[in-house]
């Protein structure tokens, strides 16, 4: 009896936290997982298990400290709308979506092969430098973002999200940068690193070079561009479908 | 006067080093006749945070080099001004550890370790910012809130006052600043829905001498710029040192954002006296004056700054004049005699107020207040600049300031505040694809005009010092010291240290060379020539 008096009085306030978890992650989490969790830029979180939150408290840290080195950014709440996001982000794991239809085997053969994916990006232990690493971007990516990415390389350059992170060390984004040098020598590539008074490139021949930014005439920064080239009429429907499925199974070493 | 100063140049001679400190208040007064010291928080009381020392000069600074490392135990940010005298380094430590250190080789004389309680809330990080010198004792604030009393030459504590309980949500991360017989020392915790105040203590005793209340309560001016009960939860921290006119006898403390940070509607009004400098008698407390850079802030807009006292000409004629390069954006030029405003411009990218008016009140943008779905703003939550030292040189009339460029998106919620507890009301993110910045700007204080500025590869998070040998040292998030020429804004030395630079820098002289030191990472760097 008691217990049944003591539901009775919890409900409307269980209801209510329910409630405000949804809020709280239609406004904070959303934009990036997606409004069902379903992934996007950011990860997939309707899945029964979350590889870096194998309990709440781990998920309520990365809530409240983010995670270092991706897009995921810190956000301050209080303790008990931690606790409310934390359950409706739970609760979105207990609705699985389906695996990402496509033939997986085939997809990888394709990104190896045809599509030479491997040129810039790295799985696992194999691949180039170039392009973002791959190994984990199934647990990073929703499918429907790897299909843009693909098709559209420079719809969303993996971009830095640097506010509240008091510690900006190393650049979390992916930039292409021209350089100059003073006695005219030209260098392309992606930026490995910068601060206030040097820079690191590595070049689309996975050359390193290191300057000091008065060793430079020019240095440019081509904000939204990519080097990658769009895949649109490179692989049939089934075939891109083959490899989406395929990147969509890739969850790292987590 | 004279025959301290002579007793400690013998002294110093004949012993090599460490005579252990004696630095009765006229030395602190007087703190430009001995540079080789670094006596209080901002090196003077009037929050210059220059060295009138000259041997490491423009032409020279090139051949900088590391002179010793000091390493904290602690993995919170090392945010330390050291104090030096006689032979002998003060520091604080994360979290609210002390140090007195051998000037000559870098190694600890003695160390006080002080437990903190694991349940002291911090917004930002366990972090303390430097310690008090009086005569032979060194006043530490610590993060649950007491004020310490040690023994300079043995780090034996002395007294130890609760200035505030802890469990409600106050913290102290200030250096306390030392007057003739008292020790200032302001408070921190508005995230946690606290009620700002100043306080001052007997140097001696640690009895509370007086306190002023930041948030001004029934009965008192100000009070009906609070709606309802808001102002007991209105903040207005007071959590970076202040400055000291020692003719006017006035204390000049800049104070924090008002409680809850993002929901303005549950506090209407123009929140007095958050977001302001105020004039305090020293003896009493008493407010002389105040003035409110953001009225009614609802962007976390701490005016905490410390403010830079400065005689110059304004319009042609003699002023004394209070300085500052506010977090909302604007560089404010005040008198400080009364507190009248003379001018005011934007140092830093803003997107809120249109100007300040006569009276240096922001004409504000509209709409502009943090929404439920977000609303971007410029300055961000972080401000055009924030806690670390501006400095100001004497000798090229400019002042010197770390200006951070980064726009958030602030959101607002509803709130109820609970004792002890985080009360923001409302978030922040940051700016997708927008890579933020800074620089070093030098500001003529005079006219509020931009005189020259050194880009940063991101918002910095140090503070700068100016030198008689023409320079301006400064740090970066990416671990590069540098010097700058103060006259140009030219880079003339740089130094990787490894982890970001997060202190305030300082010069001082030892067996006739000079030093400048600073802190990154957890490590305290000394450099000197070779």
């Amino acid at each position: 009896m008691r217990a049944i008096i003591a539901w009775i009085l919890l409900l409307p306030s269980a209801l209510l936290a329910a409630e405000t978890g949804e809020k709280l992650f239609q406004t904070h989490c959303a934009p990036c997982h997606g409004p069902k969790g379903e992934g996007g830029r950011g990860a997939n979180l309707a899945v029964r298990k979350l590889p870096r939150a194998p309990d709440d408290a781990a998920l309520a840290a990365i809530i409240a400290t983010g995670i270092p080195g991706t897009q995921m950014p810190a956000t301050r709440m209080t303790a008990e709308e931690s606790a409310q996001l934390v359950r409706f982000v739970r609760s979105l794991g207990k609705s699985q979506s389906a695996a990402v239809p496509g033939d997986r085997a085939n997809g990888e053969k394709l990104f190896w092969s045809k599509g030479n994916c491997g040129q810039c990006h790295t799985v696992g232990a194999r691949g180039g430098h170039i392009g973002p690493d791959l190994t984990d971007v199934g647990a990073r990516r929703g499918p429907a973002y790897l299909r843009t990415s693909i098709l559209q390389p420079e719809a969303d350059i993996p971009e830095n999200f640097a506010s509240y992170r008091k510690l900006i060390y190393m650049p979390d984004n992916y930039l292409r940068v021209h350089a100059v040098t003073q006695d005219g020598k030209e260098i392309t590539g992606e930026r490995v690193d910068e601060d206030t008074f040097t820079i690191q490139i590595r070049d689309d021949q996975d050359h390193l070079f290191s300057f000091r930014k008065d060793e430079l005439r020019e240095l440019r920064k081509d904000w939204g561009k990519s080097p990658m080239p769009s895949y649109q009429g490179v692989f049939s429907a089934q075939e891109l479908q083959d490899v989406i499925a395929w990147l969509a199974s890739l969850q790292g070493a987590l | 006067m004279k025959p301290i100063r002579i007793l400690c140049a013998c002294a110093t001679m004949l012993c090599g080093h460490a005579l252990w400190a004696q630095v009765p208040y006229e030395r602190i007064l007087n703190a430009a006749s001995e540079p080789g010291s670094w006596l209080t928080y901002s090196g003077n009381y009037q929050g210059y945070r220059y060295s009138a020392l000259k041997q490491i000069d423009r032409t020279n600074v090139s051949r900088l080099k590391l002179a010793w490392i000091y390493q904290t135990n602690d993995l919170n940010q090392f945010e330390t001004t050291p104090l030096v005298a006689d032979g002998v380094m003060y520091i604080s430590e994360p979290p609210s550890h002390a140090a007195a250190l051998d000037l000559r080789t870098g190694r600890p004389l003695w160390m006080f370790r002080r437990i903190v309680p694991s349940d002291v809330r911090a917004c930002c990080g366990q972090v303390n910012r430097g310690l008090a010198i009086l005569n032979n004792t060194l006043y530490l604030a610590t993060l649950d809130a007491h004020l310490l009393a040690l023994d300079a030459k043995t780090g034996h504590l002395l007294w130890d006052t609760v200035v505030a309980d802890y469990k409600t949500g106050y913290s102290i991360t200030v250096a306390p600043l030392a007057l003739d017989d008292k020790i200032i020392v302001g408070m921190a915790g508005g995230e946690y829905g606290v009620r700002g105040f100043l306080d001052a203590y007997d140097a001696k005793t640690g009895k509370r001498a007086w306190r002023f209340w930041t948030v001004p309560g029934p009965g008192e001016a100000g009070h009906e710029t609070w709606a309802g009960d808001s102002w007991k939860q209105g903040s207005a921290t007071t959590w970076v040192t202040g400055v000291y006119d020692p003719t006017l006898h006035l204390i000049y403390w800049g104070t924090g954002n008002p409680g809850p940070d993002y929901d303005g509607d549950v506090r209407r009004g123009d929140d007095l006296y958050a977001d302001s400098v105020v004039a305090l008698d020293a003896a009493t407390g008493k407010l002389k004056w105040h003035f409110q850079f953001t009225p009614h802030d609802t962007h976390d807009w701490d005016s905490t700054q410390t403010p830079i006292l400065i005689d110059a000409n304004f319009r042609g004629s003699p002023r004394k004049l209070v300085v500052v390069a506010n977090r909302n954006g604007f560089l404010y030029v005040l008198d400080r005699q009364s507190g009248e405003f003379l001018t005011g411009k934007p140092f830093a990218k803003e997107t809120w107020a249109k100007e300040l008016d006569d009276h240096g009140r922001p004409v504000l943008m509209p709409d502009m207040d943090p929404k439920p779905e977000g609303l971007v703003a410029y300055p961000g939550v972080h401000g055009g600049t924030n806690w670390f030292s501006q400095s100001y040189s004497p000798d090229t009339h400019l002042m010197y300031v770390a200006m951070r460029e980064e726009g958030t998106t602030f959101y607002r919620a509803t709130a109820q505040y609970t004792v002890g507890n985080i009360y923001t009301a409302g978030g922040i993110h940051g700016l997708p694809g927008v890579e933020p910045s800074g620089a070093i700007e030098a500001l003529d204080p005079s006219t509020a005009e931009k005189k020259w500025e050194f880009p940063l590869h991101s918002p910095p998070w140090a503070g700068v010092l100016s030198t008689a040998g023409g320079l301006v040292f400064g740090g970066a998030n990416e671990g590069n010291i540098f010097a700058l020429d103060a006259t140009s804004g030219k880079p003339l030395w740089d130094f990787q240290a490894g982890a970001p630079v997060q202190g305030n820098p300082i010069s001082y002289q030892f067996e006739g060379k000079q030093y400048i030191a600073l802190t990154a990472g957890r490590a305290l760097l000394v450099f000197g020539m070779e």
